[in-house]
């Protein structure tokens, strides 16, 4: 259904991609590895009900529904670039809420340093959940600070409406400035920890996916140059220069100063 | 299967090999069709290099396969195999083209780059360049200037360019996925086939 959203002044002014590029192109490894596999399968994913649980250094602790952690709460339409480590891109008018504003409800313990995602994991539902393409369940992880800036959110729709299942329903994160893959989907589980947390590519391939992913056109991964990237859309993708941060390096910079980004990648 | 695999073997001999070229055209025509038609998906490009790519491995496996098949079963197909291996090259060919044109829009620095610097591309490349010898010498001419023996040496090349195709496609995709990992099998067992031992094995 329609979501009601307040506009934002950390949208971008770029045209978005259409709904269907959206929706109908993503890496959503728990229902198949191809990029059309998640619009096929992810129909069978039961959102409702829904619940996260929240655990580790927060004051409040506790399994909480889906619709208590969005009640009372301002949505806005975010309108963000979206960069995979693919190398392709888009841009995505997401509907969400900061994740800050969660975070700060829940309490967050002195001693907290990092917060840890966990998607769910449901193979009769997810069909590719049933081969280990990755080990079960999807993890992320962010450092507190990147957590608490304002660009990251919790998106709970697209276009206005409900996110779509394949998008990462009924909750997902969107971390613009980073490549997609550290946008965790269909989030059921967050947790404050004062450790780095796993995160799934890091755990599979270390050498091509780390922690931070920051979108970064001089930071080489091994299978793609980030020099340059493709913006989905049309017959053919046109190729553009790959931003530094995405394009939010006014917002983000200053959380990586002094940071070897060659060696945190 | 004797009976088969002779019914097959007088069925095919009727079959001209220039019939293979025009069939092998086929799915060009259907992609490019598809292609205006909207009908690649929402990344067109990416889809017409994957598939031309994989319909590259396809040929290449059939060709490898022509003479296990008639060791092994004693099907013979091998006046197929010339028409099957330049189509193979033309599929090579056409996926260079599109990752060259379409996908990297001709950005030569970066295309430089990713040639030295990226293992899938290095291999694919390296097994594009392997098929070029083959593809200028697989006319009777070639055959007869080099001679048989001469010939078939160098033709031995494709087992190194299948490998490739192979190899290729199972690093450039992430993760350990299995469909690649299935056609690098098959090449593996296809090329075993052709040691000695296994060599003389009758299935039929």
């Amino acid at each position: 259904g329609k979501i009601a959203t307040v506009k934002s002044r950390y949208s971008t002014s770029e045209k978005p991609n259409s709904f269907e590029d959206i929706t109908k192109y993503n890496n959503f490894y728990e229902f198949g590895t191809g990029k059309d596999d998640p619009a096929k399968y992810a129909g069978a994913l039961t959102t409702d009900p829904w619940s996260i649980k929240i655990d580790g250094m927060v004051d409040r602790p506790g399994t909480y529904d889906l619709a208590d952690i969005t009640k009372g709460v301002t949505m806005e339409e975010r309108i963000y670039r979206f960069r995979c480590v693919e190398a392709w891109a888009m841009v995505i008018p997401w509907v969400g809420f900061e994740l800050s504003t969660l975070l700060k409800r829940v309490g967050v313990k002195s001693g907290a340093k990092y917060v840890a995602f966990e998607t769910l994991e449901r193979p009769s539902e997810m069909i590719g959940q049933k081969r280990r393409t990755i080990p079960w369940p999807y993890r992320e992880g962010l450092r507190l600070d990147e957590a608490m800036n304002p660009l990251t959110i919790l998106a709970t729709g697209l276009y206005g409406d409900t996110l779509p299942n394949q998008n990462g329903a009924p909750i997902r994160l969107v971390v613009p400035w980073k490549y997609g893959f550290k946008s965790i989907k269909s989030i059921v589980r967050i947790s404050l920890t004062s450790k780095q947390p796993e995160s799934s590519w890091n755990m599979l391939q270390p050498s091509e996916y780390g922690f931070y992913s920051n979108v970064n056109p001089n930071v080489d991964h091994p299978r793609w140059s980030q020099a340059s990237e493709r913006k989905i859309g049309g017959l053919i993708a046109k190729r553009q220069p790959t931003l530094m941060f995405n394009g939010y390096e006014k917002e983000v910079a200053g959380l990586y100063k002094g940071m070897d980004l060659a060696k945190f990648y | 299967m004797t009976s088969l695999v002779q019914s097959l073997n007088s069925a095919t001999r009727k079959i001209p090999a220039w019939i293979l070229y025009v069939l092998g055209m086929v799915p060009v025509a259907a992609l490019t069709l598809q292609l205006f038609n909207g009908q690649l998906g929402i990344d067109p490009v990416k889809t017409l290099e994957h598939e031309l790519g994989e319909i590259a491995l396809q040929l290449l496996i059939a060709g490898l396969a022509i003479t296990p098949l008639r060791n092994a079963f004693g099907l013979n197909l091998i006046k197929f195999r010339r028409a099957i291996g330049l189509l193979a090259f033309a599929y090579v060919v056409m996926h260079l083209g599109v990752w060259l044109f379409l996908d990297m829009q001709l950005l030569m620095q970066q295309i430089l780059k990713d040639l030295v610097k990226r293992w899938y591309i290095t291999i694919g490349m390296f097994g594009l360049l392997l098929m070029i010898p083959l593809a200028l010498t697989s006319n009777n001419l070639s055959l007869r200037k080099l001679g048989a023996a001469n010939w078939r040496k160098l033709h031995k090349l494709t087992y190194g360019a299948v490998l490739a195709g192979a190899i290729h496609y199972v690093i450039l995709v992430k993760g350990w996925q299995l469909e690649p990992l299935i056609y690098l099998a098959i090449v593996v067992l296809l090329l075993a086939m052709r040691i000695p031992p296994l060599k003389r094995v009758r299935l039929v």
